[in-house]
């Protein structure tokens, strides 16, 4: 055997299995899109019908909400564990990155835990106090998941910064505000850009939070499988399936060139 | 440093984010142990929730372990020789591969399990046996297989060992058992480990891949989160704790040693 038809060989079953269960099956979600009645102005319909905009007005606003919070709290933890070396640091890192391993249905009920009937909140607090089901507990469940992805990010950018140029803005009269605003982010900002698309693309995507938690509450996920199980109403989830999946494929790729790392969606 | 107020304010922002993921996770694991968790850890300690798990769920957790092995040969077999493939040619054509084979890091679950399910749903035998779930992990965690070897291999140079063996005498296969395999070890460890780990937590897809008679650890989770009490779901979520937990710090261990290797 030459090497050349060996490495053809190694390659086989990779090209095999991916033809057969990742294009073959998405074109043909693709062409269940347009199978409907509507046929391909499907796609229009999302954006022209109430139910589907409302949707994907709600999603992009949560997802966005989460994104910012996520950036805002592991950008602060991930700079302020960076840089300081303590006793106890290993243990918060490692709290803070231990949330990685868990799928979205286990966060789901961390969050019930936590705001739901019997949860928490409810207990130490006077009055009937529950919002895990609301969008408030939606929110907080895309940000439990998002905070260990964003801070590996960061911290990873953050190891790369060059100290010294902050020294020197501080002797040079910089107050610690500007420092922040003036070295620090803007040497961040490829990574908290990157952070930010991971973040916000897992939370437009989230399946399994929402299925906990978002009972009442309609996110593109939700409807997507809603639609398909209850209503069987496949083109729609299809076409739905396709927005979703083209803009989360677009957003990671846009993080991936900025910052050359991915930690994994997922979720 | 930055002034002391400075530091007061990170340091309040890490710690109530460390609370905020550690608090529930305390609650779950004391709900999964108290005898009646809305009357308080006063009602007693008991491991009666944790046996009940047991009895109602150790087909789910026994299923999520033969699935994750089985996940771990099909990557191995499947990933391995592609991370080789992809190493040895590195072009425009390997970049598009690569890609196309990582979609799944990005395309959300539940669309990719929509698609599997529109193009082999009619194909009864295959959608109600458990290799049709096994194709969705696969699909899922190839990507983290392949990347993983691949980042390995690619930092050394393969060429000039491969010349030096071959000059030997030693054939394509020779080679890649006794050069490319051992120096891609790192990388096959931390890619293994990721591999069985996201297999045991995945949910999106084999929510929707799943049949009634084949309920995974994750599945089963959901399904006592919407039905059983609140001690019994937090005794499970504890048992999948301890067993992702570990894998997780091996995983993040072993990646990290790759990573050195690589550079």
């Amino acid at each position: 055997m030459t090497n050349r038809t060996f490495v053809l060989a190694c390659l086989t079953p990779l090209l095999v299995f991916s033809v057969a269960f990742l294009a073959l099956p998405l074109v043909r979600l693709f062409l269940v899109s347009g199978e409907s009645e509507a046929g391909w102005a499907i796609y229009l319909d999302i954006l022209r019908k109430p139910r589907y905009l409302n949707t994907l007005i709600l999603t992009v606003l949560v997802s966005l909400a989460t994104t910012v919070a996520a950036l805002a709290v592991s950008t602060t933890a991930g700079m302020f564990l960076s840089r300081n070396r303590f006793k106890g640091r290993g243990i918060l890192l490692s709290i803070m990155t231990l949330p990685l391993a868990f799928p979205g249905v286990v966060i789901g009920f961390l969050i019930i835990l936590l705001g739901g009937r019997q949860g928490l909140i409810n207990q130490i607090t006077p009055g009937h106090v529950v919002f895990a089901y609301s969008v408030i507990g939606l929110f907080l469940g895309y940000l439990y998941f998002s905070i260990p992805r964003v801070l590996l990010t960061v911290m990873a950018a953050a190891e790369k910064l060059d100290p010294t140029l902050e020294e020197a803005a501080r002797t040079l009269g910089a107050s610690p505000f500007r420092v922040v605003v003036d070295v620090i982010l803007p040497g961040l900002m490829p990574s908290l850009i990157a952070a930010g698309a991971i973040a916000f693309a897992t939370a437009m995507g989230a399946f399994g939070t929402a299925f906990t938690l978002a009972t009442d509450i309609d996110v593109i996920p939700m409807v997507i499988y809603t639609e398909f199980t209850l209503s069987a109403n496949i083109a729609i989830a299809a076409a739905l399936s396709i927005v979703l999946g083209v803009v989360t494929w677009a957003l990671l790729l846009l993080a991936r060139s900025l910052s050359g790392t991915t930690v994994s969606a997922g979720g | 440093m930055l002034n002391s107020r400075t530091k007061l304010i990170q340091l309040t922002v890490t710690l109530t984010a460390c609370a905020f993921l550690l608090v529930p996770m305390i609650l779950s694991v004391m709900a999964g142990v108290t005898a009646n968790y809305f009357q308080g850890i006063s009602s007693g300690l008991t491991l009666k929730w944790v046996f009940r798990v047991w009895e109602l769920y150790a087909d789910s957790i026994f299923l999520s372990l033969w699935l994750a092995i089985a996940c771990l040969i099909s990557t191995l077999i499947i990933g391995l020789p592609a991370a080789y493939g992809l190493a040895r040619h590195p072009g425009w054509l390997s970049r598009i591969l690569e890609e196309f084979i990582s979609l799944p890091l990005a395309v959300p679950g539940l669309a990719l399990a929509l698609a599997l399910l529109q193009l082999y749903g009619s194909m009864k035998g295959f959608r109600i046996s458990w290799t049709f779930i096994l194709v969705g992990h696969v699909l899922y965690t190839l990507p983290f297989m392949v990347r993983s070897i691949l980042a390995v291999l690619a930092s050394m140079d393969l060429k000039t060992l491969e010349e030096g063996a071959a000059s030997l005498g030693a054939s394509p296969w020779q080679r890649f058992r006794d050069i490319v395999v051992p120096n891609a070890m790192p990388g096959i460890l931390a890619g293994s480990l990721t591999v069985v780990t996201l297999s045991i937590g995945e949910f999106n897809l084999t929510w929707m891949l799943h049949t009634p008679y084949l309920k995974t650890l994750p599945v089963g989770l959901a399904d006592s989160y919407a039905s059983m009490r609140l001690e019994v779901a937090s005794a499970y979520t504890l048992v999948f704790f301890v067993l992702i937990v570990p894998l997780l710090m091996a995983m993040q261990w072993a990646s990290a040693r790759a990573q050195r290797i690589a550079q």
